[in-house]
């Protein structure tokens, strides 16, 4: 293709406050219609905005995590339209002065390459209601319980070359806001939602070509559809000598294609202008200062910490580290069950199959760290094989109660007396004459192969509960 | 500076008012008349005078992030011209 | 008739009369005089027969304040529970709202007792309540004029004393003009000194809710009641309250009184500078010593203001969309319909003026030439009141260019209208407390002398016209309406 892709995307981040932006609402989401509206998310006449502290944390949060400049002195704007969702006819929104300002963003491709993305601005807004256009027949009914919930708009520059690029920066800017705790980053819940800036340009052609704007993409999967099937459109344009018209579109996910907002036939002139009702945000040095310090460790220090404290590899310390959850609960279990290897191993491979196959959250999860911790001892103390471990994490999995619980309620304890094995082998050795020979005749290759015989015979003896080790260990020299 | 029947139609689209074809003239020369009375400003090279948007210079205060509004859909939709299981119905909205 | 808050709380106390009998007295009042003059859209006997009583018990238990059982009214602008707002417009004729305005919240907690709604121009754009739904306001004191406006219903119900005190909002003049035309007193209180929450907005980075009585005194009583921080108006201010009417005998010697040159110039009617001249005079009498200021920028109010109340007014107006509450047409074909109908149908010309003014002058292309320059130009305007206020302490002007005007004498003009409130409109883009007080009558017609404080000095204009009011019997002048021709 000689076609360069350039997108920009506009993230609107649904911030985690009890209320609402500008009003003592709650921002529960999933309520009755209309339960949530007070007078002021009404725009009842005479009704007032007053600013809620959290919002402005957490854009600040957001804005230090990034390293991005902070807008010590910041307004709101008013932004006109009439549209039935959004009540007052305007949006309060930030136009000029936002919260947030210049920063950047980085962030790892699958071929482990890194990127870095820069993010214009980020600037606070209220959220609009919603419009239901199934509820009563012939009318839309609107429901403005969302209207006013604070919104954390994430403006990027148009450095983004890729559908992969766009999906990386947006799993990337997920981790991070939940690392931040400043959204619970609930897609389905439509907490966090994507425009798509599109343009193409011929390769190396400097100019940007005519974009569109692609509203309201709500899964990461729809992102990279979306981005795919519009590149595919105006690709198609271009080639047969046509242009694009700038325009506003919609993802239409059921036939994966973009379609023309018609509804926006009116030409729109928004007439921002500082909001009369509200007086500039102003943030001292020690109010930023103070937001700074209760900053948590962020994904790629926390990553780079495992990697160091931790000798895990790249591979397990991202993984580890895509939320905080996870990284909690695997500092909990590598410090419970004294080895950091073994709980990385066990988190990435038994725990992630279970919550895969039960379809649920690590924070739903039946296996506490400190659950998964003791296990880990039971394996380095000899207790459990590594097969019966397994055995009792699907007990714990079922809620049967305790690691050592379940090893004493199952017999599972794995026999490590060296004089009882001793025995064991000894009968093994006795009965098998003809194998004793076989494998004193033959060389270190074959022996190894041979050994597997009378390890058998002797789990079998002990009913799998003898260790591994110990009698490989007795074997070798009672077949010396 | 002045507006024409056809820029304040415009507007009158923007403002979602209707400005019927009879009141056209006059409401554009009583809007030209007002305009006459701020040209004034026009005049003055004010570009080194930071813009006032409050009559006092002070700063947004912040409301600590508690729920105190419960529900009061009825009282609220007993005044409202069209209501139904809870929503406000609208004519059908396109997008 | 002609009583003050502070003698009929003695009455109140001393049992010459009970709240209850003074609310049927002024209903009467109201009854007999009120056609006449239209200052009332919606009268609440019934809710205010029940405050008084309950004023009748706080009084006989000794835990009432000097308001308890006073009968007042609330300009039609503030929201009040279970008793309609209209805003004088069509949009809102039947809006009953659900919750009261912080003002008329604080009033009721005081104990006075609301009569009822008083009539104004539509969403208090005008000045000559003029632009009302429910019909013109006439002058007490000449049936043929007007009360002025916005707060012209409060205005002419003081006057008439169809109660005894009254609340009014001020954008641009509009509690001093009508004051000065009905010949009472009027307070526009430092913007954010009293809580816009509940008071319906028309321009929100000048209105300002304000009192209106008879007398300084009065207006010190209510202000006091009405004043303070609210916590849901991000504009209300902190500043610390003082008690206004505790402060008002203390003597105004030595009070150092602006006279801007800008405003008593050639332009102005001889006769009201004379008139004016010798009210200044009384003050210097008092011991106020009076200073020659400039205030260069004057010229620059009526634009900035004529700029910025429309382009703010454009959107707040902008939530009337038939949608939630007030009017909605009939029958719309499909949402575009239901806007342009429902907003075209239900407000009013001058309504509609302002907005087209406002939106014009915030769309693309113009926000700067005309929004930016006219904040810049407010600026300008705001720093000229903070330097004459390094030299004196209070400023005086005329309330307004000449006294009340014939009905129908500007309607067709709207500059010529807007022109009347050349000398309020400046107050207002700086938020600065401004007073008009009686000074005295051009012909039969009363006009006002306006007093412009520093922010927050309220006690200062108040105890300045009291004192003048000690001297002068302007303020208790009655038209002959409700005298019976005995002025």
């Amino acid at each position: 293709m000689n076609w360069e892709v350039v997108i920009g995307l506009e993230v609107h981040l649904q911030l985690a406050t009890q209320s609402k932006i500008f009003s003592g609402s709650s921002t529960r989401f999933g309520a009755e219609p209309n339960t949530q509206a007070s007078a002021v998310d009404l725009a009842m006449p005479g009704m007032l905005p007053v600013l809620n502290e959290q919002a402005v944390r957490y854009a600040v949060l957001f804005g230090l995590g990034i390293g991005a400049e902070i807008g010590q002195r910041s307004v709101f704007d008013r932004k006109n339209y009439f549209y039935p969702d959004l009540p007052k006819g305007y949006q309060i929104s930030q136009f000029e002065q936002p919260i947030v300002g210049k920063g950047s963003f980085t962030v790892t491709l699958s071929d482990g390459t890194t990127k870095t993305i820069g993010i214009t601005r980020a600037h606070l807004e209220e959220d609009a209601g919603k419009s239901l256009h199934d509820a009563i027949p012939g009318a839309s009914g609107i429901d403005l319980n969302r209207a006013g919930t604070p919104l954390l708009e994430i403006v990027s520059e148009p450095d983004i070359r890729s559908a992969e690029e766009a999906v990386a920066y947006l799993k990337a800017l997920h981790t991070l806001v939940t690392y931040l705790g400043i959204s619970d980053g609930d897609m389905s819940q439509g907490s966090m939602r994507c425009d798509i800036n599109l343009s193409l340009r011929r390769r190396g052609v400097s100019e940007f070509g005519t974009r569109t704007e692609i509203k309201n993409v709500n899964s990461f999967r729809f992102v990279e559809r979306a981005i795919h099937s519009e590149i595919e459109r105006q690709s198609d344009i271009l080639e047969d000598g046509g242009v694009i018209i700038q325009e506003t579109r919609l993802y239409d996910a059921e036939r994966d294609e973009t379609r023309s907002m018609r509804s926006k036939e009116v030409a729109n002139d928004y007439r921002y202008f500082p909001d009369p009702d509200l007086l500039p945000v102003v943030l001292s040095d020690e109010t930023i200062e103070a937001i700074r310090a209760t900053l948590p460790e962020l994904p790629e220090a926390k990553r780079e910490r495992f990697k160091k404290q931790y000798g895990l590899g790249d591979y397990d310390a991202k993984a580890l580290c895509d939320s905080q959850a996870m990284a909690n609960y695997f500092e909990e279990t590598a410090n419970a069950g004294g080895d950091a290897k073994l709980a990385a191993n066990w988190m990435l491979s038994e725990l992630a199959a279970q919550l895969n196959a039960h379809n649920i959250d690590l924070g739903q999860a039946p296996v506490s760290a400190q659950q998964l911790g003791q296990l880990i001892i039971r394996i380095k103390d000899n207790t459990l094989s590594s097969k019966m471990a397994k055995q009792v994490f699907d007990a714990l999995w079922q809620g049967e109660g305790e690691v050592d619980a379940i090893i004493d309620q199952r017999g599972l304890k794995q026999v490590s007396d060296s004089g009882a094995l001793e025995g064991l082998v000894n009968e093994v050795v006795a009965a098998n004459p003809d194998q004793v020979a076989q494998y004193q005749a033959a060389d270190e290759g074959k022996q190894k192969k041979l050994l597997g015989f009378f390890v058998g015979q002797i789990m079998k003896a002990s009913k799998g509960q003898a260790n591994p080790k110990l009698v490989n260990e007795l074997l070798n020299k009672a077949l010396k | 500076m002045s507006v024409t029947t056809s820029q304040l139609s415009e507007v009158a689209t923007l403002a979602r008012l209707q400005l019927e074809a009879e009141q056209a003239e006059p409401v554009t020369n009583a809007i030209n008349q007002i305009l006459s009375l701020v040209d004034q400003l026009h005049a003055l090279d004010l570009h080194a005078i930071a813009p006032m948007a409050h009559p006092r210079d002070e700063i947004q205060r912040l409301r600590a992030d508690v729920v105190t509004e419960t529900n009061q859909r009825e009282p609220f939709q007993a005044v409202a011209p069209a209501a139904e299981d809870g929503l406000y119905v609208v004519p059908p909205v396109i997008e | 008739m002609t009583a003050s808050i502070r003698s009929l709380a003695a009455d109140l106390r001393q049992g010459k009369t009970s709240a209850v009998e003074l609310t049927q007295e002024y209903l009467q009042r109201i009854a007999q005089f009120d056609d006449q003059l239209n200052s009332y859209i919606t009268l609440a006997p019934d809710r205010a027969l029940t405050q008084a009583q309950a004023a009748d018990e706080r009084i006989a238990n000794g835990d009432a304040s000097l308001l308890c059982g006073i009968p007042i009214a609330h300009k039609d602008l503030f929201c009040t529970r279970n008793l309609a707002t209209t805003c004088a417009s069509k949009m809102l004729a039947n809006f009953v709202s659900p919750y009261n305005a912080t003002v008329v919240e604080r009033i009721d907690a005081s104990g006075a007792v609301t009569l009822g709604k008083t009539n104004l121009d539509e969403f208090a754009m005008g000045s000559s309540n003029e632009n009302s739904f429910f019909g013109v306001v006439k002058n007490p004191w000449d049936l043929n004029c007007v009360p002025g406006g916005s707060s012209g219903g409060s205005a002419a119900a003081v006057a008439a004393e169809l109660c005894v005190a009254a609340t009014g909002t001020d954008t641009g003049g509009s509690i001093r003009q009508p004051a000065a035309f009905c010949g009472i007193t009027g307070l526009k209180p430092t913007y954010g000194r009293v809580s816009r929450l509940g008071m319906v907005a028309y321009a929100s980075s000048l209105d300002q809710g304000g009192v209106m009585a008879k007398s300084a005194d009065d207006c010190a009583i209510l202000l006091e009641a009405m004043a303070g921080f609210d916590p849901k108006d991000s504009t209300s201010s902190d500043h610390a309250t003082t008690h206004y009417s505790e402060q008002l005998n203390e003597s105004i010697a030595g009070l150092r009184i602006g006279i801007p040159r800008q405003y008593f110039n050639e332009q102005l009617d001889p006769k009201m500078t004379a008139l004016l001249q010798t009210a200044l005079v009384e003050l210097e009498k008092l011991g106020a010593q009076l200073i020659d200021i400039d205030l260069q920028q004057t010229a620059l109010a009526i634009p900035a203001y004529y700029i910025i109340a429309p382009a703010e007014a454009s959107t707040n107006l902008s939530r009337y969309d038939g949608v939630r509450y007030g009017y909605r047409c009939e029958n719309p074909t499909d949402l575009q319909d239901l806007y342009v109908r429902s907003r075209s149908e239900a407000f009013g010309e001058e309504v509609q003026r302002r907005i087209l003014v406002g939106t014009y002058s915030l769309s693309s292309g113009y926000y700067d030439a005309y929004y930016g320059q006219a904040q810049r130009a407010r600026r300008l305007i705001a720093e000229d009141f903070a330097k004459a206020f390094s030299q004196v302490d209070i400023i005086a002007s005329p309330t307004t260019p000449g006294p009340a005007f014939g009905l129908d004498s500007k309607t067709q003009d709207p500059v010529a209208m807007y022109l009347e409130d050349i000398y309020t409109l400046a107050v207002n883009l700086a938020g600065l407390p401004g007073l008009s007080m009686p000074a005295g009558f051009y012909d039969h017609r009363p006009v006002g002398l306006q007093l412009i404080g520093n922010h927050f000095d309220e006690a200062t204009l108040l105890r300045t016209a009291h004192q003048f009011q000690q001297t002068t019997d302007w303020h208790i002048r009655r038209p002959s309406l409700i005298s019976g021709g005995k002025a």
